[in-house]
């Protein structure tokens, strides 16, 4: 069943077409990458999904139901989440916080609760505070809880992120190259987390990425961007076969002679 | 609003202190010794006059210094109830001047935590946040005098028993008006923010001058005077607890000991509702929009719901105090509510700490005593050196120079110390609360 269906998605800024007719599905319960150069609209892809853009042409159908319309944090209020390319933690809140702060569509104490302090208040923020620590604990963050996000180091702050999608329990959780700036080591940690989202909480994911080692290991579809168009669609093999792709990168007359 | 604040900056001199007199015994110790000698020393010698001034200030301090030593609760809370429960009263039957001066003290402290919840926990810059406090005085001074006949004809004054009501009636008018004041700056931020709110505290002085005609609802520039007072709780009791410690009162010193705990009251209820406020999902989501408005928003915050809803927090306090304010002045005219005003607060809020509640009211109290206290000495101690012959030229007024040295004052403070006196250091966030001392004497042995 589709999660998420985009269909014939095109934005417009000013001349430049950002994306043209790009139509995507995503499977329940899969891990989507969505690769191509620098400055191919993934992106800008992202934030139309997100709805922090609205999209000139084409539809969004999340969980079959039309996003349009809807401001960004009603879409995440319906469990679409995601992470930052440039990393858009609150940095001065403790990493506990941050985690709170994820769960806030989750959290509906009336103010006059919060003024008493009464005890369905404590019950709800006590459950928030273990599932905030469930989930630090799941990316390994739980030892660092009190810290300010911005102190982290740049992994735990990556991490941080995550779990602060998560908190929201998201069905979907959309991952703006989540190992940018990452050592292999670093990566290779931040692929099996990956992994673990979907396996262990049954979150689908949607990465864009640029380390084509992580893309090709743990996606079950690829989808290729070039210039706004969907130049190309399947999984690691398929892609790495096709030469539209491989021109996109290396450029032209690069996929007629292998080396 | 300063961007590399140093987190543990505020507390570093008074943990050097308090270990210096040891831990354990040594906080009780201090404390009492402190609460005793400022205590007698206001009691007896009650006079207006330099050396009552800096005891005073000592006194007030006595409050951080209750709150920042490390002792047992129940033990801060019995120095709270004596200090500012029997002391401070007894001390304001004994010299009028100074109970005033600390109840200024808490109405500015409440107006600064109102503010404080819009610019240090939502990260939207008011500079027109004393309209709110306008409206609120204006709604019982309107209401408690005949000023009201002239608005409704044959509308006779509320009789002064619906004050309590009416400091509700302030709270809510204020999120009304604090909402209005949110709508149309929703899409803005910082510089234009400002502005905006800046023009809104203007309009509203505006209309304050300029709403007695067609229809006289504000009685203009002349203000309103003879504004009702609440009938008077416990006066009778009160008259004779004070009785038998030998003091008579008049009705005036009643009403003065009575708006102090008045406003007493209101602080504490202040302090509890918005240290809630910010340790809940709301207040969470109000830092997050400050921290980062695309990210909160990511995080499904709703963030005119949030903003509109800071706006009104924070303006509501404001409303209440203004009833209160109006109530216990007697008398309000337009120019009590100008930009200086709203400037003040901001001043307190900076100053203080931004964000954090006890350092917003620090920086209340000292703006306070600085504006009517510290500063009006200096100036009558400049003044009577010259008329001893100081070589200060003649043309030189000192009382002219007070909101100089104010302003030097504050641009010295920004420089070193941009941060606030007690800046807001996150605190940790427990599950339980029994696990707070288990935690923090890890953090100190790590520290150590």
């Amino acid at each position: 069943m589709a999660l998420l269906e985009a269909t014939n998605i095109t934005k417009i800024f000013g001349g430049l077409t950002a994306v043209n007719d790009v139509t995507l599905t995503i499977e329940k319960g899969s891990i989507v990458s969505v690769i191509g150069p620098n400055g191919a609209g993934k992106t800008t892809f992202f934030n139309i999904l997100t709805g922090i853009y609205k999209p000139d042409k084409g539809v969004v159908l999340f969980d079959g139901a039309p996003t349009a319309g809807l401001r960004p944090d009603q879409i995440a209020a319906l469990g679409m989440r995601r992470t930052f390319q440039n990393i858009r933690l609150f940095h001065n809140m403790t990493v506990l916080e941050n985690a709170l702060v994820g769960m806030h569509t989750h959290l509906h104490a009336p103010i006059w609760n919060i003024i008493l302090r009464n005890r369905s208040l404590r019950l709800e923020e006590g459950k928030a505070r273990d599932r905030s620590r469930e989930l630090l604990r799941f990316v390994g963050l739980d030892e660092k809880r009190d810290e300010l996000a911005k102190n982290l180091p740049y992994g735990d702050q990556r991490r941080l992120e995550i779990a602060r999608a998560l908190a929201g329990d998201p069905k979907l959780i959309l991952l703006d190259e989540p190992t940018a700036g990452m050592n292999p080591n670093e990566t290779v940690e931040a692929t099996n987390l990956i992994r673990r989202l979907r396996d262990e909480l049954g979150v689908t994911v949607v990465l864009i990425e640029h380390d084509m080692r992580l893309v090709m290991a743990i996606s079950e579809r690829i989808s290729v961007l070039d210039y706004g168009t969907k130049i190309a669609e399947g999984d690691g093999a398929v892609i790495r076969a096709n030469p539209r792709v491989i021109e996109a990168y290396l450029g032209k007359g690069a996929a007629g002679n292998p080396a | 609003m300063a961007k590399s604040t140093p987190q543990t900056g505020g507390t570093g001199a008074w943990d050097q202190l308090v270990g210096l007199i040891g831990r354990g015994p040594g906080g009780y110790v201090f404390l009492s010794i402190y609460t005793l000698v400022t205590s007698l020393l206001l009691l007896l010698n009650p006079r207006t006059n330099l050396f009552t001034d800096i005891v005073f200030i000592l006194f007030l301090l006595l409050i951080l210094a209750i709150y920042r030593t490390k002792v047992h609760v129940g033990f801060k809370i019995a120095l709270g109830v004596i200090t500012l429960g029997f002391v401070m009263p007894y001390f304001g039957t004994l010299n009028p001047y100074y109970i005033d001066v600390a109840t200024q003290a808490g109405i500015f402290a409440t107006l600064a935590m109102g503010l404080n919840v819009v610019v240090g926990f939502a990260g939207l810059l008011d500079l027109g946040y004393v309209a709110f406090y306008a409206v609120g005085a204006y709604l019982w001074s309107i209401f408690s005098t005949p000023q009201v006949g002239l608005m409704i004809s044959g509308a006779t004054p509320i009789p002064s028993g619906w004050f309590y009501g009416f400091i509700l009636l302030g709270l809510t008018v204020g999120g009304v008006f604090g909402v209005l004041l949110g709508l149309p700056v929703l899409r803005l931020r910082g510089d234009y923010l400002a502005i905006v709110t800046l023009g809104f505290g203007e309009v509203i002085r505006v209309l304050a001058v300029n709403l007695d005609k067609p229809l006289n609802i504000t009685n203009g520039a002349q203000g309103i005077k003879d504004i009702e007072r609440p009938p008077l709780f416990f006066a009778d009791p009160l008259r004779a607890i004070f009785s038998s410690f030998g003091r008579q009162l008049d009705n005036n010193q009643l009403y003065q000991i009575f708006f102090y705990f008045m406003v007493l009251v209101v602080v504490l209820i202040t302090i509890l509702i918005v240290s809630r406020l910010k340790n809940s999902r709301i207040g969470r989501a109000w830092t997050a929009i400050r921290e980062d408005e695309t990210a909160a928003i990511a995080q499904g915050i709703p963030l005119v719901r949030m903003k509109l809803m800071a706006f009104a927090v924070g303006a509501s306090f404001a409303g209440a105090m203004g009833v209160i304010f109006a109530s216990k002045q007697l008398f309000i005219n337009p120019p009590t509510f100008d930009l200086l005003r709203s400037i003040g607060i901001l001043t307190m809020v900076i100053l203080g700490g931004l964000g954090n509640i006890p350092g917003v009211i620090l920086g209340a109290v000292l703006v306070t005593l600085l504006d009517l206290q510290i500063l009006p000495r200096i100036a009558e101690i400049l003044r009577s050196a010259q008329k001893a012959g100081w070589p200060i030229p003649s043309a030189f007024d000192p009382t002219q120079y007070q909101r100089l040295l104010f302003g030097l004052l504050m641009i010295l403070m920004m420089i070193f110390r941009p941060e606030g006196i007690l800046p807001e250091d996150r605190r940790r966030q427990e599950l339980h609360e029994e696990d707070e001392e288990i935690v923090e004497d890890a953090a100190e042995a790590e520290a150590a």
